[in-house]
């Protein structure tokens, strides 16, 4: 055999040997449900305790509601949606890719949010951060997305409100979905930003900075709703439904939400 | 280090790799060998996945393929599932980006075999499959393999077009890149540090391998 042939042979085999390790079959076992970003720790808590009682685990992806909502549209292969407002669960539902209307699971806060080191202290509320502004302090301050993103819409309606908005605007940073937001607001370079209350009661964030909550009356408050999507099947069903509950209601509690009677 | 992450992601190498090559060896030997009309454009035609915005590229793809047009509504029934969203979309949009990757190194290693050792061997008797097995092939062998590891390298590190085209469904779409962002969007970044450095050390690995080719087929021509 000539030495091309044998490390052509020997490649080949190589690489047929991983190709089968690898495995070809993509078969997703657990069911996938999306969820907006603001539950990126509470829902992971919520899941792992749904193993625990339930014996079935569901694979979680996060966005923001809008993205989400758009790649459902698409027909990405989720069977529950999670969303952070009523618009975008709605939006689904017209378009008929829902079972049903489905459930208010939560009403959301947002926080005005400051890294440890950062000039601006969220005890003083967006008085101090227009302050701050006023003495040419502030360098990048991140919020998500309004566009696709209900708590960068509720942001930029606490920011309007305040008169700070016009402002603000060349020193905005913009978060694909709120928990980019956070991560931009943690940043050195912001002096923060503002996010959702789950994601500042969160363990990971905790020693990162300093929140205090935006009164909800500077915003229309966020209601959010899930629905199941089509395809939903049993497992996802037992899920929507333990959501319900109360374990699943007190881990809702813990990360700042309020909860619909 | 997700290890469900680094199983997608090295699938979708193989995959990529395994599906394009052979097409590349052709392709990379006929732009080599022969002249024709259009030749030029088609080479820029090879290359412009070089230069496109994976965003671009991921635009069409959804668009294309979306269940709200015909062709993505074709493809639903016959598949069973939407294109995008799914490892068989990632594979699709991996074998476009990665066009160039495959093709340019196997022309230049066709290319770098001397006009008078083809001639000679087709003087020979050769027949053009015969010149190609047993002469161009064994020299222009380290370009073809230099093409394979590129393109498997580069694979690893797509991220726009993946996140576009498949959403990051874990055990499907959510390659070793996607889910570094994922961790880091949980702040959790012990594990997208793990995952980083185990993608850079692969590439610094792919890219030395690729040098040391490359002096071969210098040496050679």
């Amino acid at each position: 055999m000539t030495i091309v042939r044998r490390w052509a042979f020997v490649w080949a085999v190589a690489f047929l040997a991983l190709a089968r390790l690898l495995g070809l079959a993509h078969a997703q076992k657990s069911p996938i449900v999306a969820a907006a970003s603001d539950l990126n720790f509470a829902l992971a808590e919520i899941a792992e305790q749904f193993a625990r009682d339930d014996g079935q685990r569901v694979e979680l992806v996060f966005g923001s509601s809008g993205t989400l909502t758009r790649q459902i549209r698409d027909g990405a292969p989720f069977e529950m949606f999670l969303s952070a407002d009523e618009t975008f669960a709605d939006e689904l539902t017209k378009a008929g890719l829902t079972r049903d209307r489905g459930t208010l699971y939560a009403i959301g806060r947002i926080v005005l949010f400051a890294p440890t080191g950062s000039p601006l202290n969220p005890r003083e509320g967006l008085d101090g951060l227009a302050r701050l502004l006023a003495n040419g302090r502030v360098t990048r301050f991140a919020i998500a997305n309004p566009e696709h993103a209900p708590y960068g819409r509720a942001a930029e309606a606490a920011l309007r409100k305040r008169g700070l908005w016009n402002e603000l605007q060349p020193h905005l940073v913009l978060g694909e979905n709120v928990s980019q937001a956070a991560q931009f607001a943690t940043t050195g370079n912001a002096v923060g930003g503002i996010i959702a209350d789950s994601l500042a009661l969160a363990p990971n964030l905790q020693n990162r900075g300093t929140y205090a909550l935006i009164p909800d009356s500077e915003h229309a408050p966020l209601r959010q709703r899930m629905v199941l999507l089509k395809r939903a099947g049993p497992v996802v069903e037992r899920f929507y439904a333990y959501l319900q509950q109360a374990k699943a209601r007190a881990i809702l509690e813990r990360y700042g939400f309020s909860l619909p009677k | 280090m997700d290890w469900i992450a680094l199983r997608v992601s090295l699938s979708l190498g193989l995959w990529t790799v395994a599906l394009l090559l052979p097409a590349g060896v052709w392709a990379g030997h006929q732009l080599a060998t022969r002249q024709f009309r259009g030749k030029p454009f088609l080479e820029a035609l090879v290359a412009i996945p070089l230069i496109l915005p994976p965003t671009v590229l991921g635009f069409y793809l959804l668009t294309a393929f979306s269940p709200r047009s015909p062709l993505g509504a074709t493809l639903e029934t016959v598949l069973g599932h939407t294109l995008a969203f799914s490892f068989t979309g990632l594979v699709v949009a991996s074998v476009i980006a990665n066009i160039p990757f495959v093709v340019q190194p196997i022309q230049r290693a066709f290319e770098a075999v001397p006009l008078d050792v083809r001639e000679a061997a087709a003087c020979c008797g050769l027949s053009p499959w015969q010149r190609f097995l047993r002469v161009e092939g064994p020299l222009a062998w380290p370009g073809i393999l230099t093409a394979a590891i590129l393109t498997f390298a580069h694979t690893l590190g797509e991220f726009g077009v993946v996140l576009m085209v498949g959403g990051s469904l874990p055990g499907q779409t959510r390659t070793l890149s996607i889910a570094i962002y994922d961790r880091m969007q949980a702040f959790d970044d012990y594990r997208a540090g793990v995952m980083a450095a185990t993608l850079l050390v692969m590439a610094v690995s792919a890219l030395a391998v690729t040098h040391v080719l490359g002096r071969r087929v210098g040496r050679r021509g």
